[in-house]
């Protein structure tokens, strides 16, 4: 609090107006009282000084499986974060290099950052839903991964100021009004400000500007490679069910994190899945396979709506080693609608 | 007219296809010597005959087909999907200063959700005499105001900090909108909840966070909270969009994009910020030496022209030349823009479209007459307060090349001879 202190000075010696508020405002009884369930339900923020941390513990160890379960599909298994999603661990000492990693060891100042954004805000696509024993777990994982904690720590709210953040005294208050206001104010020049100007760069040498192209002529390259890809003996499926389809959109939020399917879908985390049911296991171009999957796919496995429901009932348990770090749909009703789903992505 | 003809030459850049194909069309020619009668005054042309649409062909109008190009765009390889991602306002095809809703940038922390006004909630909670609920409709019974304000993502121009990155006014300054909001200020609603139980306010927050899976919390110290905020249910006349926050909205004057919580449900007052991962691991500045700013809200002036750019490369030739674009300050009203055609060697001062008003969008215009000649285009703006949008050389000399956010640096374009433009940086 005494950095915070410091800081409300500053905005006082500023001499910026605080605003006055009358100690007996008029009110226009709108509203009513929020009860206190309500306000257990919502306020879970936790602040640095620990305020909000509910009581509850976990180690690396369990923190390992969950995280493995629940996050390493974008995170990594060893939070080192796969592709453009964020990295949690390592960057150690890189923060005045060129470009520094800001990881949770490396850059977050507070402890307390990481409980409170897992616990409201994690998984990505299935927020809310971790126990407070599960987050400690996680945060306790992360915490291991960037080598803060042994992994026989056990993270609870009696330890949680044991754990010493690397970058916590990282930060300094805006200083603008000091370090650059002054300089770039006065009576601007306007006549020979240089004697010489050459272009020192040019954004085009680069090259990373999104091109527009047709989302037609994208369809059709797509089209053209599940074409080459499927074999002549599609397997006929039942009929179309709209509805279906559209409860399945819902549940495919799930997925939205590592797949993209219809127009212009590409491959990310995991591999685009338009036109996959039907299709045999392993084509999509550009995709890397686990070893598995490809041992499937060089035995035939075609995504029949069968074979489909049971790898997304328990993807580990239907093909041990799969890249698809997804729990499952355990429900038969979401299996299918998620099928029905995918097949509206079809030829 | 040779010249003309000589600047013509219609871009090969994709995205290019609309502007060129106006200007090598019949739009540029004939405006200064007509040879034959021009057809589409002396023949009966099908409109000047027939029937247009009836009322109610468009229930709800989108713009005519012909304006297509003026729409969002994505940078795809800055996120990893586009649930948690952004994207641009087409800045360059825009005019005047307020933004269409349907075309202004979208910057979600985990989608753009799907929530009634019968289902939306507000709390306010925290150290006030009494915790509140309001429904939507409660909201809509408190007086209300409008202001025009602009939300910039801190990040906008972000791409730029090492090097002249991305060809374009829409994908360099595009995370900007500027609208008219209606709403009730937050004073008015924290005063409802009683604001006896903070004490002193010097040192207090509001936390505020949103009701998509994101959250998307951030601390606001309460001077701000009490000045100017506002809980906005309208932009521009209408409902807000979906995509913008509807039905709620925080409005937070001159700061950062990321504050403007939307669809928000809970308002918390509270001695000491909650250093959320938004604004301790992200929306914050690491200078050269390793050590990050934070709490740095405020958007600093900072200006870019809009027209001639590349994505609006200049099609008529030389002769008259309106060079346009935008000024904007987190700290006041805009009150000058100078523009330059030689990269900053010299400058003359623009007209604004009007005075600037605080923290909104400023049009200026440069009337001038182009003679066909290589122009280094560049815009710098003023605020009340007396600063001066910075090149970035001098902002690179302060805070290095890693802090992402807040770069406000003065944009070049190159004009070449055929009208085209590029976005280069200069020395």
């Amino acid at each position: 609090m005494s950095k915070f202190l410091k800081f409300s000075g500053l905005l006082v010696a500023a001499s910026l107006t605080f605003p006055a508020v009358s100690a007996q405002a008029d009110t226009f009884g709108l509203g009513r009282p929020a009860l206190p369930e309500e306000i257990a339900a919502w306020d879970l923020d936790v602040s640095p000084d620990g305020t909000g941390l509910p009581v509850g513990s976990g180690d690396a160890l369990d923190g390992e499986e969950i995280f493995a379960n629940k996050c390493a599909a974008c995170h990594g298994d060893f939070a080192e974060g796969i592709g453009n999603w964020p990295k949690l661990a390592g960057g150690a000492d890189t923060l005045d290099r060129d470009d520094p990693l800001k990881t949770v060891g490396s850059y977050w100042p507070h402890l307390s950052t990481a409980y409170d954004y897992i616990k409201r805000s994690m998984p990505y696509g299935d927020a809310g839903t971790l126990t407070d024993d599960e987050v400690y777990a996680i945060v306790a994982y992360i915490l291991y991964s960037n080598d803060l904690i042994e992994d026989d720590f056990v993270l609870s709210d009696k330890t949680f100021f044991e754990v010493e953040m690397p970058n916590a005294d990282g930060f300094i208050f805006d200083d603008r009004a000091t370090t650059e206001y002054a300089q770039w104010s006065g009576e601007p020049c306007m006549e020979n400000c240089k004697t010489d100007v050459k272009v020192t760069m040019r954004a085009t040498v680069l090259d990373v500007t999104p091109q527009e192209e047709d989302a037609s002529e994208v369809i059709e390259e797509a089209s053209e490679v599940l074409a080459s890809d499927v074999p002549v003996e599609v397997p006929v499926e039942a009929a179309f069910d709209a509805d279906l389809a559209a409860e399945g959109e819902k549940v495919f939020r799930k997925c939205k994190a590592c797949h993209q399917i219809g127009d212009g879908a590409k491959n990310r985390v995991g591999p685009l899945l338009t036109g996959i049911m039907g299709a045999p296991a392993g084509a999509v171009e550009g995709f890397k396979y686990s070893k598995p999957l490809m041992a499937a796919a060089e035995g035939g496995l075609i995504w029949t709506e069968e074979e489909m429901a049971a790898f997304l009932a328990n993807p580990k348990g239907y093909m041990k080693g799969t890249k698809m770090s997804f729990a499952g749909l355990k429900k038969e009703d979401e299996q299918k609608a998620i099928i029905e789903y995918l097949k509206s992505f079809g030829e | 007219m040779s010249d003309n003809e000589t600047t013509n030459g219609p871009s090969r850049r994709a995205f290019l296809r609309g502007a060129a194909a106006a200007g090598a069309g019949a739009l540029s020619v004939g405006a200064a010597k007509a040879q034959t009668p021009d057809p589409l005054i002396t023949e009966l042309q099908p409109w000047a005959q027939g029937f247009g649409d009836g009322v109610d062909t468009t229930p709800y109008g989108l713009p005519i087909e012909y304006e297509g190009d003026v729409i969002r765009r994505n940078v795809e390889w800055l996120t990893a999907d586009t649930i948690s991602s952004i994207n641009f306002t087409p800045i360059h095809a825009l005019e005047g200063t307020i933004t269409p809703q349907g075309c202004a940038f979208e910057r979600h922390h985990s989608g753009a959700i799907d929530l009634k006004k019968e289902d939306y909630r507000l709390m306010i909670n925290g150290l006030v005499d009494t915790p509140l609920v309001f429904s939507y409709g409660d909201l809509e019974r408190f007086p209300r105001e409008n202001h025009v304000y602009f939300c910039e993502c801190a990040a906008n121009t972000g791409m730029e900090w090492a090097g002249a990155q991305l060809n374009g006014a829409q994908f360099t300054h595009g995370m900007i909108h500027n609208m008219e909001y209606t709403g009730v200020p937050l004073r008015t609603l924290l005063e409802e909840a009683g604001l006896n139980a903070a004490g002193d306010l010097k040192d207090k927050w509001v936390f505020v966070e949103g009701a998509d899976a994101s959250s998307n919390g951030r601390s606001i110290p309460m001077e701000k909270a009490l000045d100017d905020v506002l809980v906005a249910f309208k932009a521009n006349g209408e409902a807000l969009r979906k995509e913008h926050g509807y039905p709620v909205r925080l409005v937070v004057p001159g700061w950062e994009g990321n504050m403007w919580v939307k669809w928000i449900r809970r308002i918390e007052v509270m001695d000491g910020p909650v250093e959320s991962r938004e604004e301790t691991s992200k929306y914050t500045d690491t200078l050269a030496n390793g050590i990050s700013r934070k709490w740095t809200w405020a958007m600093d002036a900072k200006s870019v022209v809009t027209s001639p750019s590349p994505q609006a490369p200049i099609t008529h030739g030389t002769g008259p030349l309106v060079i346009t674009g935008l000024a904007w300050s987190g700290r006041g009203a805009i009150t000058r823009v100078d523009v330059s055609k030689d990269g900053g060697m010299s400058w003359e001062t623009a007209r604004l479209a009007k005075p600037g008003e605080k923290m909104a969008l400023t049009r200026f215009y440069l009337d001038t007459e182009w003679d066909g000649s290589e122009m280094m285009l560049q815009s710098r703006a003023m605020d009340e307060t007396g600063y001066i949008q910075p090149t970035k050389t001098q902002l690179r000399e302060v805070r290095g090349l890693n802090s992402i956010y807040h770069n406000n640096c003065i944009q070049t374009w190159l004009v070449r001879a055929n009208g085209e433009a590029e976005n280069v940086e200069v020395s």
